[in-house]
């Protein structure tokens, strides 16, 4: 993916924004440092109670982890956006996102009145106050999905908190549907670090290629053909 | 971890037979115990949680996991809620692991996973949105239907991050018990999935048991 680009820019870590990513635009996340997380929800732009599934998104592709060629449902059997590359490996979507206590308990509290613009963010907030401006809330938190952390399971099912991935590892996401994208650089909550992790994001938006018929996204799976076709006749009715 | 219960159908304040199919909505109060019994093995028994005074607090999913350090629930297992709050407890499980990450199935779903022309097959999302539509005192709606509980479900990972659906580990008889530590809203649909290996293609009835006194 090397179209041009349209808009890019960089977010410290332990940040938040959103922003409305139409279809047939990819959007590139960039480690820039290594180490960092991007916490994400999504919804369909035109009716906000479709969006991101965690576990239909897992359970269609028979997989634990997100990576090249899988497909973000949506809990209406289409697809918001596919992941077309990435040079991480595992972005993980099971464990959640940091909250106040969390971060608290594990780094210790840095406030407003002391750091000004400085302040210890944590997920949960930043996603609470992204949704508001859709209006949404608390009633719309849904499992995330976690760019750049890794989280194994042994044998047993125990959680395992894998390698980071390494600086300038980048992930693209094109999108099917228009989608409202949430998201936040705060650290993942499973982050062992002994202080709190504070790594940048840069984004960047292109024009996607068309899909084809033989999409590596597409025909990763029967699953994911069908969600297709499924999110081609929504898109059927307009321009969208 | 199997853990057997010493409390006897015969003290229960309410039992129920849930048929395949059907919904079942229910406050169980603080420190009441509830028990889902598996009547003829390997029924999937999609379950929400919300708390009774603030249905916007409900289950977490990843919050749930994350704190046990384990994907897999069983007894010992304390189900958190998206505020953080301990809303029940797996007191008892004879079943030995349940699963919480394959979510419920719905039309839509179902042209994904099996064939565009399932969309018209009972579900479990209808079962709950039927459910939540019939009970309009808790002012709930689709935006409440998050992610579920699968008890007697058997979908394991894999070290190499894969997720499979493997035959069930219940049976008949099998059981698994909670205790309630806050007002809890419990929503159950008996799954009629009729396209799934896990329960040989037949929904079967479950039971439900309840116990005031916790002792």
């Amino acid at each position: 993916m090397d179209n041009e680009i349209i808009y890019s820019d960089t977010i410290p870590g332990g940040r938040h924004w959103s922003m409305l990513m139409r279809a047939g635009n990819v959007l590139r996340l960039i480690d820039e440092e290594g180490g960092a997380n991007v916490g994400m929800l999504l919804y369909n732009s035109e009716n906000t109670l479709e969006r991101y599934n965690m576990p239909d998104t897992l359970k269609g592709q028979h997989t634990f982890r997100l990576t090249k060629g899988n497909c973000l449902y949506s809990d209406m059997g289409r697809v918001l956006c596919s992941i077309i590359e990435d040079t991480a490996g595992w972005h993980d979507t099971a464990t959640g996102t940091c909250n106040s206590n969390l971060v608290e308990k594990r780094w210790g509290h840095r406030s407003y009145q002391e750091a000004r613009n400085d302040y210890i963010r944590n997920g949960r907030d930043s996603f609470l106050i992204e949704l508001g401006k859709y209006g949404l809330g608390k009633r719309d938190l849904a499992a995330n999905i976690n760019f750049f952390s890794r989280i194994e399971t042994d044998l047993d099912g125990n959680l395992i908190f894998g390698k980071p991935a390494s600086a300038a590892a980048h992930v693209d996401l094109r999108f099917e549907m228009n989608t409202i994208v949430i998201f936040h650089t705060c650290p993942h909550p499973l982050n062992p670090a002994s202080t709190y992790p504070s790594r940048p994001v840069t984004y960047e938006i292109r024009r996607a290629n068309p899909v084809t018929i033989n999409d590596a996204c597409r025909t990763l799976r029967e699953e994911n053909e069908r969600a297709f076709t499924n999110t081609l006749l929504y898109r059927a009715g307009g321009d969208t | 971890m199997i853990l057997e219960s010493q409390r006897r159908p015969a003290d229960a304040s309410f039992r129920q037979i849930i048929e395949a199919g059907d919904y079942f909505m229910r406050i169980l109060d603080e420190g009441e115990v509830f028990r889902i019994l598996d009547l003829e093995g390997n029924q999937a028994v999609d379950t929400l949680f919300y708390s009774a005074e603030n249905p916007a607090e409900r289950y977490s999913t990843v919050d749930t996991i994350r704190e046990q350090g384990n994907v897999y629930l069983t007894a010992g297992t304390s189900l958190l809620s998206t505020e953080g709050n301990v809303m029940l407890e797996i007191i008892a499980d004879t079943c030995g692991r349940h699963d919480t990450l394959g979510g419920a199935c719905a039309a839509e779903s179902n042209t994904v996973r099996y064939a565009l022309d399932k969309k018209t097959m009972h579900s479990c999302r209808d079962s709950w949105l039927l459910a939540l539509a019939e009970h309009e005192r808790f002012d709930m709606s689709k935006r409440d239907i998050t992610h579920n509980i699968n008890f007697f479900m058997n979908v394991p990972v894999t070290p190499a991050g894969g997720l499979t659906f493997e035959d069930g580990i219940s049976d008949a008889g099998k059981y698994v018990e909670l205790i309630a530590r806050m007002k809890t809203i419990v929503l159950i649909s008996n799954c009629p999935q009729l396209n799934n290996p896990c329960n040989a293609y037949n929904p079967t009835p479950i039971e439900v048991f309840v116990w005031r006194d916790a002792s």
